[in-house]
């Protein structure tokens, strides 16, 4: 192997150039930052204690009518309450909570973040074509590199747990509600405008409603890769079932992983579900009106 | 709809209006004032002529129809009036007002109250029921959505549509849904109805359906409309005023009959020529002049003199008010020489004469002249008379090539047979 590249600049200098300012950053601004933050580590908390304290059984029905209210089919009602209690079933009702409350807020927080940012870039080629690398460059960047910046700021814990997962899972609802507004049928923006209405009302009569099937496969995707992150999120601090997938490496327990696995695997299909048949609901209704 | 105009003042007012699309319109746009042509703009820069230099008066209460085959500019001049497109260059005055010189809340408000627009395909909100496209204009300009719905109800009444409030676009046929949009763009109660090709997706029967609708409507609401269409027939049937565009320029401007009878150009003929003229020329249009006497003078030594001036053979008579109650010929006159000043006198002893109104068209009258050489004789409402049209004249208006009169507006040439 030869590795004779040569050495054009000093990396080393650059790279030791990049870390100080971020520990200029971390030491001036750490605590602000932190205190910053603390309302959405309330809003975690409270989703999860929340969960908690509700009876087990009030959440399952709770998750499964929800899934029968999307789909209208039996067969998924069942499918879902049978997942939720095998959750407990397994003994992973309280990690299989807490992974819940994860994921919900984050994707919560993304879909906040990310309508408004998908929506101004539908409106402006500028930032579309500045933010679609950006994009690009956030959903190839191996998850790891998200935890280093967050644990320095905030130190282990849930807040760079949900920052790095929120990063993370964002890029899909930015990119689906640009699209979606993109696509609206030009006609029906030409009528809207000769009817005179304002760039407002055209967005909300209009370009958001008919948008909608594909802005909520945005949060589809969201909500999936912010599952995707748990068990990386739990490195840092996060607990749930990533944290016992991590105790299942460490003490090379098999079955622990492949419980907290299994478990995972359940959350993701029972949201999954839910979100398509919310997604093909809607566009069902702007097909046939029905 | 009452209209606010007293004056002559066109309604919509566009002029020497151009539009050119592509990088650098303004460079683009006088190499088009040189005379480079739509292809030459194209190869040498990319440049497309949308139009050129129109100006077009367009009457307030009037149906304007613009007509040109596909890509000669119709949509793009009809969306200058409500400036979907801004111009190049030029001028578009809507009751006066520059439209290119309204703030954006004019502006918005020239859209909600002053016209309102059909699109060629439908253009409706997939996600709202019929009732809520219907009031779409109207929560718009902020009614209240029960009265905006109120006011649907009887627009979707007024197109036929009651019963489907609650159905949503894609339930519906092709023609439903354009009535919808008709009502739609009616809801506003705007005085101008601009209507992009707004039949042509239609099947050919829903779409004369359409456009009986469109003139029923136009015969008590009296909107100003702004019709495109590419299908002469539809022009002639809606337009009291045509328009037509070849590549972004203006052909002609003229009443149908006047674009049937005196074509502009090759290319305005070449459009006309396979037009069946007799459902559409008026008799007023190809009127001759013919002899008369009153009445109270008639005698056949009057008579006489009177069919040897005119080197005619036929003399109509009138009554005191212009109002024609028979004809003679050079035969009858010969064969009645000797009867009584009296007998003279009575009418009824006259030929009959049949009379068609001045804007009956020739297929109504031929049936009257056919026949025989007695012309038809045309009067106007009061029934006082304004010319004949003779069997051969009919016969020339519907069989003729027109020449291209060049030189000569039509509508002067018109004026003075009709004299
Ligand atoms: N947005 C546009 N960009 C470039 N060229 C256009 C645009 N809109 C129309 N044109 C061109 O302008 C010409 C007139 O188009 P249009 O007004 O749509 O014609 P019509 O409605 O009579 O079919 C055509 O050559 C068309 O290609
Ligand atoms: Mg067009």
């Amino acid at each position: 192997m030869a590795a004779d590249f040569p050495d054009l600049i000093d990396t080393r200098a650059l790279r030791i150039w990049i870390d100080d300012q971020f520990n200029w950053v971390v030491i001036n601004f750490g605590e602000e930052l932190e205190l910053a933050f603390l309302p959405v580590l309330h809003l975690l908390n409270g989703i999860e204690d929340l969960l908690l304290w509700l009876p087990w059984y009030v959440v399952l029905v709770l998750i499964s009518g929800l899934s029968y209210l999307a789909s209208r089919s039996y067969a998924v009602l069942g499918g879902t309450a049978l997942m939720m209690f095998l959750l407990g079933f397994f003994g992973m009702w309280e990690p299989a909570m807490a992974t819940l409350a994860l994921m919900l807020t984050a994707t919560l927080l993304a879909v906040i973040i990310g309508i408004p940012l998908g929506i101004a870039m539908s409106r402006s080629d500028g930032l579309q074509s500045g933010m679609l690398p950006v994009l690009d460059i956030m959903q190839t960047m191996p998850i790891f590199v998200y935890l280093i910046p967050f644990v320095m700021l905030f130190g282990p814990g849930k807040i760079p747990a949900l920052l790095a997962t929120i990063v993370f899972a964002v890029p899909p609802v930015i990119r689906l509600t640009n699209l979606g507004i993109r696509h609206v049928d030009p006609e029906v923006i030409e009528a809207v405008t000769a009817f005179g209405a304002t760039p407002r009302q055209k967005l909300f009569s209009v370009q958001i409603p008919l948008a909608l099937p594909t802005i909520m496969a945005g949060i589809n995707q969201t909500t999936m890769m912010a599952l995707s992150m748990v068990v990386i999120a739990s490195m840092i601090g996060a607990g749930g079932l990533g944290y016992q997938v991590l105790q299942g490496i460490q003490r090379l327990e098999v079955s622990r992983g492949l419980l907290a696995g299994l478990a995972i695997v359940f959350i993701a299909i029972i949201f999954d579900r839910i979100a398509q048949s919310y997604g093909r609901k809607m566009q069902q209704h702007l097909n046939t009106g029905g | 709809m009452s209209r606010k105009q007293t004056s002559e003042q066109p309604k919509i007012q566009i002029k020497n209006v151009y539009k050119i699309f592509g990088p650098d319109p303004q460079a683009a746009l006088e190499r088009a004032k040189q005379g480079a042509s739509k292809t030459e703009l194209l190869e040498e820069s990319g440049h497309t002529i949308g139009i050129r230099d129109i100006s077009l008066d367009m009457p307030a209460g009037e149906t304007f129809v613009v007509m040109g085959l596909s890509g000669s500019g119709k949509s793009t001049l009809i969306r200058h009036i409500n400036r979907l497109i801004e111009p190049t260059a030029g001028q578009i005055l809507v009751d006066g007002d520059d439209v290119l010189q309204l703030d954006e809340q004019q502006l918005l408000d020239l859209r909600r109250r002053r016209m309102s627009m059909v699109f060629q395909r439908f253009a409706l909100l997939p996600h709202k029921s019929v009732i809520d496209n219907v009031a779409y204009g109207l929560t718009v300009q902020g009614v209240e959505r029960a009265e905006a719905r109120e006011r649907a109800v009887k627009q979707i009444e007024l197109v036929g549509l009651a019963g489907f409030e609650n159905q949503f676009p894609r339930q519906l046929s092709g023609g439903m849904q354009q009535r919808v949009g008709l009502a739609r763009a009616l809801a506003t109660d705007a005085e101008i109805l601009l209507m992009d090709e707004a039949f042509s997706a239609l099947d050919p029967l829903i779409r004369t359906d359409m456009q009986d609708q469109l003139r029923e409507l136009q015969a008590t609401l009296h909107k100003t409309i702004v019709f495109i269409t590419h299908d002469l027939d539809e022009a002639l049937r809606l337009g009291d005023h045509i328009a037509i565009l070849k590549d972004g320029e203006l052909r002609q401007v003229g009443s149908p009959e006047e674009i049937l009878l005196h074509p502009a150009d090759d290319y305005v003929e070449r459009f006309v020529r396979d037009v069946n003229r007799g459902r559409v020329v008026t008799v007023g249009s190809i009127v001759e002049h013919i002899p008369t006497l009153r009445l109270p003078e008639l005698d056949p030594q009057k008579a006489s003199a009177q069919l040897d001036q005119a080197d005619g053979d036929t003399l109509l008579i009138l009554d005191d008010d212009s109002r024609p109650v028979g004809a003679i010929s050079r035969r009858f006159l010969e064969a009645n020489a000797g009867r009584s000043a009296s007998w003279w006198q009575d009418s009824s002893n006259l030929d009959e004469v049949h009379t068609v109104t001045r804007d009956s068209v020739i297929d109504e009258m031929l049936p009257y002249v056919s026949g025989s050489d007695t012309p038809a004789v045309v009067v106007d409402d009061e029934g006082q008379l304004v010319g004949v049209v003779t069997r051969s004249g009919a016969i020339d208006a519907l069989a003729k090539v027109p020449e291209p009169e060049p030189g000569e507006p039509a509508g002067e040439q018109q004026e003075r047979a009709s004299a």
